[in-house]
């Protein structure tokens, strides 16, 4: 079969390129795209650290076929920070609280917190555990993930305030 | 039927480095133009945090801030020699051959700046922030940039040294059997409180108290999370990890991460640790190696606590429920 062109928003830009049939949207982000921060961990749905979000949702882009998604709106770690490279509420918080080792699920954990956060700016532990319980982290034991991210979600209540 | 609450503790002893050809690892460092300290190394950082460690060591050698450290990992076949990161070795070999090479090249800084400033380089100090200056005249000073520059492009000098670490083998006595295999021994204990459930055998852990002798601390903030993800990936192995089935056929075996199973956020225990630091003469700057024992006394103090909760010795990983169950039905004779 041949391969199709497909329009996405990426980051709220509009990005066009060619894939072959069961592409995944993970290896068009990294192999066409570039974009390397959704991170290609098991491939097989099992780890979370290729979350992004989809039309807002958050999704293992390993397990998307990007051709079922023309259209679509898509969000990567990539588009988080503003454009003048200034952190976000979370990447803020994950850095100060210093909730990464490795860094490899970091992306992944970012984005589901994305998700939570703007569908409940004000989440319980339980909340925040449930969210991130499809992401695995080998190195940090959780703990200061889940601070990090109630810690985000006090960080952009106060901006709200403000 | 009920949940029945143990604890138990374990303690471990844990030497850094090995006893094999000397366990030796080398760095090189070398300004740049603009007084950026590259420091080569074969050694890798695979997420452990040795960069940010022994960019530290360089930064407080030179007397430079950490900014001016940038820390190049990137070929085992043309940097300078490293056996490699385990052994909880990093830390302890390469932060004591990158303190070595700093030494050598803030001397040679040093005598840069000493003919810049047309004094003698025994009355230049560094201030911490990129001036080298006369001490007791802190007007008179360099900046690192400057005295880079003029090192390269008019005295013609490289600013740079090298670094090794190298603790000759040692062979045991061979009437006592007497030796000394490591450069230090860091501590650690763990408690563990466990509720075991006697109807289904399911183990949780409850709290988890980590008390750790390192040494010292180069990092407070990665000695911690090494600590916590260390307990985490303990009791991993202790309740849930096993790669071979828990039943004769292989097609019992777990294939793929929905059931090769780990805790995950939602299964990690409270945890409370404590640090304490007595200075390793051979550690830079003091420093232990605390890599894979961080893993190892969560997993006997969870087995003491199943015993302590419900009077099942087990001895074999993982404590699965089945294993708890089996266990009960033995005391009971059922």
């Amino acid at each position: 079969m041949a391969s199709t062109v497909v329009s996405l928003r990426l980051n709220g830009r509009p990005a066009e390129f060619l894939a072959r049939p069961g592409t995944s949207l993970l290896s068009s982000l990294r192999d066409s795209l570039g974009l390397m921060a959704a991170k290609r961990g098991c491939a097989q749905g099992g780890c979370g650290t290729c979350t992004v979000l989809l039309d807002g949702r958050p999704v293992m882009s390993c397990l998307v076929a990007v051709e079922t998604i023309e259209g679509a709106s898509v969000r990567t770690l990539e588009g988080v920070a503003a454009d003048d490279g200034r952190l976000d509420a979370v990447q803020s918080a994950f850095l100060d609280g210093f909730a990464t080792q490795c860094g490899f699920c970091t992306a992944g954990m970012i984005m589901v917190a994305e998700s939570l956060l703007a569908g409940n700016p004000d989440p319980s532990r339980d909340e925040v555990v449930e969210a991130i319980s499809g992401n695995v982290c080998r190195c940090t034991g959780y703990a200061s993930i889940i601070a990090a991210i109630l810690d985000a979600a006090r960080r952009k209540r106060e901006v709200d305030v403000v | 039927m009920a949940i029945r609450r143990g604890r138990g503790y374990a303690a471990v002893n844990y030497p850094t480095g090995m006893n094999l050809g000397g366990d030796p690892s080398q760095a090189l460092i070398h300004a740049t133009t603009t007084g950026t300290f590259v420091v080569s190394l074969s050694s890798v950082d695979l997420g452990q945090g040795l960069k940010t460690v022994v960019a530290q060591c360089a930064a407080e050698v030179l007397g430079l801030p950490y900014g001016n450290i940038l820390v190049d990992t990137a070929d085992t076949d043309t940097g300078p020699h490293c056996m490699g990161t385990f052994a909880s070795r990093g830390t302890h070999r390469v932060g004591n051959a990158v303190i070595m090479a700093a030494t050598e090249a803030r001397e040679v800084m040093l005598a840069v700046a000493a003919d810049e400033l047309e004094v003698d380089a025994g009355d230049l100090e560094t201030d911490g922030s990129g001036f080298v200056q006369v001490k007791g005249a802190e007007q008179k000073r360099i900046h690192i940039t400057d005295l880079a520059l003029a090192a390269h492009f008019k005295q013609g000098r490289t600013i740079s040294g090298r670094g090794i670490f190298l603790k000759e083998k040692n062979d045991p006595v061979p009437e006592t059997g007497e030796m000394d295999p490591d450069s230090c021994q860091a501590h650690a204990c763990t408690v563990a409180v466990v509720d075991v459930d006697d109807e289904t055998g399911v183990v949780e852990v409850v709290t988890m108290y980590n008390a750790y002798e390192i040494g010292r601390a180069l990092n407070p903030a990665t000695v911690a999370q090494q600590v916590e993800g260390g307990a985490w990936m303990g009791m991993s192995h202790a309740l849930f990890e096993a790669t071979e089935p828990y039943y004769p056929a292989r097609s019992h075996g777990p294939a793929d991460f929905s059931e090769y199973l780990m805790p995950t956020a939602a299964d990690i225990p409270e945890q409370h640790s404590a640090i304490l630091e007595r200075p390793a003469e051979s550690g830079p700057f003091g420093a232990k190696g605390i890599g894979e024992m961080t893993a190892n006394a969560p997993i006997p103090a969870i087995a003491n606590a199943i015993y302590d909760a419900c009077g099942v010795r087990l001895t074999a990983m993982p404590f699965t429920p089945e294993r708890v169950l089996r266990g009960l039905d033995a005391l009971t004779g059922g």
